[in-house]
């Protein structure tokens, strides 16, 4: 029954992505093809050149800076998107139009809401993934057809954000929390997770703070099987991490979410 | 056990927020097809109570069985069964009148060809059949909750709960949205309303329960309640702010009952005498004094006997405001 219910609340956001879905795919096509084209490819050649002949490409792994960065772009272009859909949407829907309350009224639980909201993050999170991937083959930045393994872990790396980050929105009465999770909480990810450099290139006693971000975990898993230097253990290990969190996540939607629609 | 016909039987029903008590404990049993109202300012626990009803909000104490189950274990089989119409309007501004049933019909796992079908007959109720295609978000505040009627009656509930249906509206739209209910109300619809609007209440209620302080004051039929609360007719007059006091005090002569109550009564008052004053009870409001009389021309020949003029004066019937007046000393809508 509950897998059912919680299916309405995920056909409810259907209905309402179908006025904004063509806009939602041009953003997600050029979001990738500009960070690609300026980064990979523009700041992409200096990196390159410089690297040629010393400890460039070889703390990258050997490979381009493109090549590099795009697996990396993939999983923090996962945790934007989840934030994203996990906090206005979420304040919204609870506080503005208050769309929440009226699908509380039904049949369904504070439990089905949560559950049908996050099925639609997971959702956009795949059509976003797929498309990234795909910018990244037709840029040449793919090494390994390990690569399609890296779409379901952007997606688990994205749901490691928005169950969480959901959880945490619908306790919410101000949207002012969110200007703070953004500018302390995910921009620092976006730059210092090993996105754009390696983390072995920060100071030694940040590292470790670095190596247990989710971001990182979803940056190093996607890399590696976008590489094809992806070991099972290590992948296992990454998967493990964000799994749990996920779960912490979808534990703490479930108290937040009932607290939030059964006053 | 309750009666069969019950539908929602309460006992003791409670609602704490920390140590602020909305709900103070009440009974109430509400019967199929009939139209139940809760009055009562805002605050005296109303719209706990429907929320409690709603299955949104689990009670902090007493019992509550709706359609013969419990709220908190059977939410998702009752809610079902239930049509909401919310206090403030919870329609997506952003879809189309037609796409907000078609979502709401989805809720309660309807299949399409019977939303759609709902949906057209529905519409066509509440007078929106024409804006049908229309995005929700311009439309007035009457057809708004005209269409979150509709929306609220998609799955074909068995009781329907409005929670204060007119608060906002412009008198028109008020009377278009009463239309509706009385309408539905004839079909045999069971209602269940809280409304801080007297005449909202008495054009639909068959039976009220006054609701002040969490509590219930008084229940029964309006024409019962102001039968055993209040007077035939109520005679409202105004003086000059200056002398307005004064005058208060001296047409505590008329009202001997008033003087009864606040424990001054001439020995050997009996209810004789009570009867035959010009008035029965007498309010004394900021602005106006309230004669509570079995005839208003009669007690104002009084009032003019003590040399008072009053700058208007009104004769009325006696309607739920002085029910509530007198139940509770304090107004409706304040």
């Amino acid at each position: 029954m509950s897998r059912a219910l919680a299916i309405r609340e995920f056909r409810f956001w259907l209905t309402n992505y179908r006025r904004t879905w063509r806009g939602s795919i041009y953003s997600s096509v050029l979001n990738p093809v500009l960070y690609l084209g300026a980064m990979g490819l523009g700041l992409g050649a200096l990196v390159d050149r410089h690297g040629a002949g010393g400890l460039g490409t070889r703390s990258l792994g050997g490979v381009s800076y493109l090549v590099f960065l795009a697996p990396g772009l993939l999983a923090a272009g996962a945790m934007q998107t989840a934030m994203g859909e996990s906090t206005y949407p979420v304040l919204g829907s609870v506080k503005w139009l208050k769309t929440y309350q009226a699908a509380a009224a039904t049949p369904l639980r504070p439990a089905d809401i949560f559950h049908g909201h996050l099925l639609f993050t997971v959702m956009r999170l795949a059509m976003n993934s797929v498309i990234f991937v795909a910018v990244m083959a037709a840029f040449g930045a793919v090494r390994s057809p390990g690569v399609l393994a890296a779409v379901p872990v952007a997606v688990l790396t994205g749901l490691a954000f928005a169950a969480p980050v959901e959880a945490y929105a619908v306790s919410r009465t101000k949207d002012q929390s969110f200007a703070m999770l953004f500018r302390f909480g995910m921009i620092p990810l976006f730059l210092f997770s090993g996105t754009f450099f390696p983390v072995s290139q920060l100071p030694g006693w940040v590292r470790p703070a670095a190596y247990a971000t989710p971001l990182w975990q979803g940056v190093a898993l996607c890399r590696s099987l976008s590489l094809g230097t992806a070991t099972l253990g290590g992948a296992l290990l990454h998967v493990t991490y964000l799994i749990l969190l996920a779960a912490a996540g979808i534990a703490a939607g479930h108290r937040t979410y009932r607290r939030r629609l059964y006053v | 056990m309750p009666a069969p016909d019950v539908l929602i039987h309460a006992r003791g029903l409670a609602k704490k927020f920390g140590d602020a008590v909305a709900v103070a404990g009440i009974d109430f049993d509400l019967r199929r097809g009939e139209a139940f109202g809760f009055l009562g300012p805002n605050g005296a626990g109303k719209s706990s109570t429907m929320r409690m009803i709603g299955c949104v909000s689990p009670p902090s104490g007493g019992e509550l069985s709706i359609l013969g189950l419990d709220p908190v274990a059977d939410g998702p089989a009752i809610r079902a069964r239930l049509g909401v119409v919310p206090q403030e309007d919870t329609l997506d501004v952003e879809l189309t009148v037609r796409e907000n049933l078609l979502i709401y019909g989805r809720y309660f796992g309807l299949p399409r060809d019977v939303i759609a079908e709902r949906t057209a007959r529905l519409l066509e109720f509440v007078q929106l059949a024409d804006r049908a295609g229309d995005q929700v978000e311009p439309l007035s505040g009457g057809m708004k909750r005209r269409l979150t009627i509709a929306r609220s009656l998609i799955n074909d509930p068995e009781i329907l709960l409005l929670d204060e249906p007119t608060t906002g509206l412009d008198p028109q739209a008020r009377h278009a949205v009463w239309d509706r209910l009385y309408r539905l109300k004839q079909r045999g619809v069971t209602l269940v309303l809280t409304t801080h609007y007297m005449d909202e209440a008495e054009q639909l209620c068959d039976r009220l329960m006054v609701m002040d302080r969490g509590m219930i004051a008084a229940e029964g039929s309006p024409r019962e309640l102001i039968e055993r609360y209040s007077t035939p007719e109520v005679l409202e007059l105004r003086f000059d702010p200056a002398e307005h006091q004064q005058a208060a005090e001296k047409l505590a002569e008329l009202a001997p009952q008033r003087a009864a109550e606040m424990g001054s009564s001439p020995p050997g008052l009996g209810p004789a005498q009570l009867a035959d004053a010009p008035a029965e009870r007498m309010e004394v409001l900021a602005d106006r004094v309230l004669l509570y009389t079995q005839n208003g021309d009669t007690a104002l020949a009084a009032v003019r006997g003590l040399g008072l003029e009053p700058l208007t004066s009104l004769v009325r019937r006696s309607t739920l405001e002085d029910v509530f007046l007198r139940l509770t000393g304090r107004r409706l809508e304040d």
